[in-house]
Parts: structure tokens; sequence; C-alpha cells
């Protein structure tokens, strides 16, 4: 007898088993229970949010702002082409030796095949000054250089007033004026004249700023010529600027050195000023690491703060607790509520952080002229980041949730 | 008065437990007499040696409406508690609607809760904000019952305690005898097998108190199993039965017609 209703009672348990098992919730269901208590608390949600949305935001501005100078750069790089080299004087064999680049190096190097255009500049030993007055020593960290007349049509320059060196104005005493050059004389257009050496000379054009060419921006330039027969200069180049075709750089650049000087073509060295500028992009573009960690501590705070609002709010809520066990919900259809209400918040928090920091860098790309830049894996790196925050800020509160007796939650009046 | 009379009308509703009840085992799931509640020599302890209970014998067979009247501190809610298998006893067994709480996991009491019982509260706890249809319909949410179908059940519970056109309204847009009905839809949307309702009257004037006891009776009437925790002797009166608690133990019981102690 007892045997057979141990058997029975053991059946019963497996039907009981079958019968009773707790339904989950929708996903709806879910989102619905979850956003109930932020619904019923919008300032409380909005001050939570806000500590994340600003950690994040920070963030994506710091990233967005660095990534906008960086495409800035590139797209100017662009502008510039990266087929341009520039062939100087290199170190000698034995030290102390003047290597110079022969007089026609220009013709030279444009009969190499590829080459479109050549130019050259030289350097000269004067200083350029506003008068006579101002004493030989306050260079400026300007230096005249004589320019070939196919200068600026290599380096892609313009000039922002006046003209370039051409075969009228090369044989008198003018000066075209680099723009950082022109900054630092503080003439601002052509018209005025500056002191080289012994004699005025007469600015006929300020240029437009030469990324490619900076050296050339510090520079007053006097033709070829002029500097030949007013300002001593030998005719050795001592840059020689060269644009090929895209698709011959590299074949131009093997050729350059032997070409200017067969003999040694170590004593010619070639560069690549795009590189440099790649570099600089490079640099440029890396994000302050300082105000990224700023960043990252106001999402610190931010989390935290959705925490202490999420044990409030578990708190307070005792006997919606009470209520949705006594309603028949399980302990995991608690802590997913009080979970997913913790990722909404820090979700919230995370679009209004992404939108801010993308406000911020449209503001700061607008009024410095750059192109708007958010990079998208800063946005989703931002949004996960502050979902992982909401869970693991709402998680404690949830399991405290969950765990609560649902008497002692009923009770508590 | 006719509350009185329905109570003598009735008799035949109560259960007849005997000195010795039959044991609760797998037959008696599907036979037809299972009682809705049974507990057998429930003791609940609390730390600290406080004995809320104890040693409670209670059946509540289907269709019945008892009143579980003590005064404060009689051990009333935790009993209710237990009933409503919010807590487990220390010892004894509990069986709601055929099933054996000690043998259930949390998860599934939580769905025998979901499925088999109702509960009304003092407080309402309503959900503020929240119009009455869908507070309402919150009783099915654990259910998992289909949304629209929810609301659908939702708005008839409510046309069945008498506020269909507050289904609307949210719960500060209605006064306090409305909340408790509107609490009353949400515990029988599910047409649980029991209704547990805790000082259903304890926050309203006479006349609300009266119309949801009016209510309460009328869904015992349509078939509904009520048990009514009160510590109000006027209100368990008007019951057909009442089981009296002081001290965790029953001190008497209108059904067995005789003061137990």
């Amino acid at each position: 007898m007892p045997g057979r209703r141990k058997r029975t009672a053991s059946q019963a348990t497996e039907r009981q088993a079958v019968a009773l098992t707790a339904r989950r919730l929708g996903p709806r269901d879910v989102l619905h229970v979850g956003s109930a208590g932020l619904r019923s608390r919008p300032v409380r949600v909005v001050l939570s949010a806000l500590g994340i949305a600003i950690g994040i935001a920070t963030m994506i501005a710091v990233v967005g702002i660095s990534a906008s100078s960086q495409a800035q750069l590139l797209q100017r790089l662009d502008a510039l082409g990266t087929n341009m080299l520039v062939a100087k004087p290199g170190e000698g064999m034995f030290s102390g030796q003047e290597v110079k680049l022969p007089k026609d190096a220009v013709g030279m190097v444009g009969r190499i095949e590829g080459v479109e255009k050549a130019g050259a500049s030289g350097d000269l030993q004067h200083t350029v000054r506003r008068s006579q007055m101002i004493p030989e020593a306050e260079t400026g960290g300007i230096s005249v250089k004589a320019a070939s007349l196919g200068l600026l049509g290599v380096l892609r320059g313009t000039t922002a007033s006046g003209t370039w060196l051409n075969a009228a104005n090369g044989r008198y005493p003018s000066v075209v004026l680099g723009h950082v050059a022109a900054e630092r004389l503080g003439i601002d257009r052509p018209g005025r004249q500056v002191w080289i050496d012994d004699r005025y000379f007469t600015v006929v054009g300020i240029l437009d700023p030469l990324p490619l060419a900076p050296e050339i921006e510090r520079s007053a330039l006097v033709g070829w010529e002029s500097a030949q027969r007013l300002l001593g200069f030998d005719g050795h180049p001592t840059a020689v600027y060269e644009r090929s075709t895209d698709a011959s750089v590299r074949q131009v650049q093997r050729l350059l050195a032997p070409t200017i000087d067969p003999q040694n073509p170590q004593n010619v060295s070639v560069s690549d000023p795009s590189e440099v500028l790649k570099a600089k992009a490079a640099t440029e573009g890396a994000f302050s690491t300082l105000l990224l960690g700023l960043g990252g501590i106001a999402l610190l705070v931010g989390g935290v703060g959705v925490a202490n609002t999420m044990i409030i709010s578990v708190l307070e809520r005792r006997h919606e607790i009470g209520l949705r066990r006594s309603l028949g919900a399980t302990r995991g259809q608690i802590r997913i509520q009080f979970v997913t209400e913790s990722l909404m918040l820090s979700g919230l928090g995370g679009i209004a952080g992404v939108a801010m920091g993308a406000a911020a860098t449209a503001v700061y790309a607008s009024t410095g002229g750059l192109p708007w830049v958010v990079p998208p894996w800063a946005a989703g790196a931002g949004f996960v980041a502050t979902l992982a925050i909401g869970s693991v800020a709402g998680l404690y509160p949830a399991v405290r949730a969950a765990r609560q007796s649902p008497t002692l939650a009923l009770a508590a009046a | 008065m006719t509350d009185t009379m329905r109570s003598a009308e009735n008799p035949g509703l109560a259960p007849i437990p005997g000195p010795t009840p039959p044991p609760i085992a797998g037959p008696a799931l599907v036979a037809a007499a299972v009682p809705v509640v049974e507990l057998r020599g429930v003791v609940k302890e609390y730390a600290g040696g406080v004995r809320a209970l104890d040693g409670v014998d209670l059946t509540i067979g289907e269709g019945e409406l008892v009143g579980i009247v003590g005064p404060s501190g009689s051990g009333k809610s935790t009993l209710l508690h237990i009933i409503g298998t919010l807590d487990r006893p220390t010892a004894g067994t509990v069986a709601i609607a055929g099933h054996h709480v000690a043998s259930l996991t949390d998860r599934r009491l939580s769905a025998l809760r979901a499925r088999h019982i109702g509960f009304v509260f003092q407080a309402f706890h309503l959900a503020p904000g929240v119009s009455a249809v869908d507070n309402v319909a919150e009783g099915l949410l654990y259910s998992g019952l289909p949304r629209a179908r929810r609301r659908r059940l939702a708005t008839e519970a409510l046309a069945r305690v008498g506020l269909a056109d507050r289904a609307r309204h949210r719960p500060h847009e209605l006064s306090g005898g409305q909340k408790q009905r509107v609490a009353i839809a949400r515990a029988v949307v599910g047409q649980p097998d029991l209704l547990l309702a805790d000082e259903p009257t304890g926050a309203l004037d006479t006349a609300s108190g009266e119309a949801v006891m009016e209510l309460l009776h009328a869904l015992n009437q349509e078939g509904a199993t009520i048990a009514v925790i009160t510590h109000d002797t006027e209100i368990a009166q008007r019951l057909p039965r009442t089981v009296r608690i002081r001290d965790g133990k029953v001190v008497a019981d209108s059904a067995r017609g005789k003061v137990v102690v």
C-alpha cells in the first residue's frame, strides 16, 4: 500500500511539473515592463542618462574632431597630389665636401620619361627685411631663394594676390613672397618693397599656402636671372621639384638621382613631401589620450549614477516587485525587467551622447572649416560601451530585486 | 441581509471535511472534488522563534467564499502568504488546486500563482499613470497569452466589475472603490481557481467597502472561490463561512459548526 501511494504521488508530481511551466515574456513585453519604471520617473531618467551621455559625448567628440582634422589633411593631400618628388643635394662622400646640383638639373629631370613638369629653387645667403633700418640679424626665419619660372606650376601653387614671376618681371628686382614670409614681414598686398642685400625689391605677388613645400612658404622668391645678376647667385639649384604622372612616380624616383648626377648619384637625395604630410595627418589624427581618458572617467561616473538610480528604483518599487511576483513573475522575469530598465536607461544616455558628440564635432568642424567626420566605429563602440555599462550597473540591483521575498515586498506598506 | 440569505442557501458549496481528510495524492488531481486549498498542520516560524502559524488545518473547496478573521498579529497575513504560495511553511503540507507546494521550484510556484491564484490587496497596488484596462491586463502578463488577447480579456473583466466606462481612466482619476474594483478585475481576469483578498475594504469608506464586498459576493455566485482576510468581524459575519485565527491557530470554523478551541 505505501509503495503504491508513493508511485501515484510521484506520478502526480510529474503531471504537476508538466502543467506548471512559467511562460516566457515576449520581447515586446520585456520592453514594456522594462520601460514602465522609466516612464513613471522621467526627470530621474533624464538626469541619470545625462551622466552616461556626457561621457559618450566627450569620447565621440574627441574621436570625431581628430577624425575631422585628419580628413581635412587627407583631403588637402588629395588635392595636392602625391606625385611630386624633390631632389636636393645630399651628403658628400667626404665630410665638409660641398655637393651641388648641376645648373641644368631642371632640364635633365624634365627629360625623364613620365615627368610632366620640373622647377627649381636655389638658396641665397641674403636676408629679407621691411627696410634697411631693420637690423640684418632679424631674419624672421625667412630665407631668400631664386626660383625658376616653372616652380609654382610644379608645386600646384596659386597666388593669393599679384602675379608669379615671369619673363618680364623676373629680370627686375622683383620678389614673390610665400604666405608665411608675407605674414612675418607684415605685407598683405603687392606693390610694397622689401630690402634684400643692398637694394629694395618690389613685391609683385604673394602666394597661397603650399603644404607640400613649407620651405617655399617661408621664402622670398626672386627670379633666377635677377638673382644671378643682382644677388650673386651661382645658378646651382638647391632643390629640384618635379611632377610626374601617377603611374611613373616610383620609376622617376629611381631615376632622379642617377639622372641629375650620373657619376655620384649618392650625392642627390630624393624625397616625397606627401609622405611627410601623410605622417603628419596620422599624428594629428591620433586623438588625445588624455581627453579620451577624461571621457572614460565621465562614462564610468555615469555608469555609477545608473547603478545608483537602479538601486533606488528597486528599493522604491518593492510593492511593484511583490505585486509582480504575486501575479506570477518568476525571479528571472524580475531580474530581466530591471536589467532591461538599466539597459534602456544607459542606452538612452548612449544615443543622446552619440548625438551630442556628433553635434559638438559638427560645431567644431563648421567653425574650423573642416569636413564633418564621426567614425561609425566610434559611434558603435560608444553605444556598445553604454550597453555594457548598463548591464553591469543593472545586474546587482536586478539580482537584489529578484531575491526579494515577495511577502516582505508586499508587507512594507 | 441578502448575504446572510445567500450563505444560508449555499451550504452545499462548503466542503465537508471529515475528521480525517482524504490524503492528497495523484488520483485526487483528476477527481472532481479537489479542494482548492488544503493545509495540513501548517507551521510557520520566523527567525527569532516567532511562531506565526501553529498547526493550521484548513480546507477550502471550490466555489466557497471564506472569511479568515482575526485581530492584528494573529497570523492572518502569514496565512495569506502561505495560501498564496508567496511563502513556504516551516512544517506541514500545503496543496493549492491539487499542487503540492513543497515539491515545486520557485519557478513552478510562480507559474502556479500566474495560473491559479489572484490577489487583491488593501493598498490596491495599481501601476500609477497606467490606464485601468492596462492595469487589469497586467494580471495576465505572465500567463503567456498574446497581448491583444490580454487586452480583450481585461476589457471584459473591467465590464464584469462594472467599470466598462472607466477603461481609459488612470488610477488617480478613480475613486478608492473604483481602484479596488480595478484590482479585483486584475485578480480575476485570468479566471484563477482562488481569489485571495487581503483586507479588501481596509482602505475604503463604508459605502465603497460595501460595494466591493457585493462584487466579491457576485463573483462567488458566478463560481469563483474566494478567501477574504480581514480583521473586520462585521464583514466576516456576512460571509458564508468564517475561519477565526488567533495566535497562529484556527480557533473557530463556521463550516465545522463549532469552536475548535
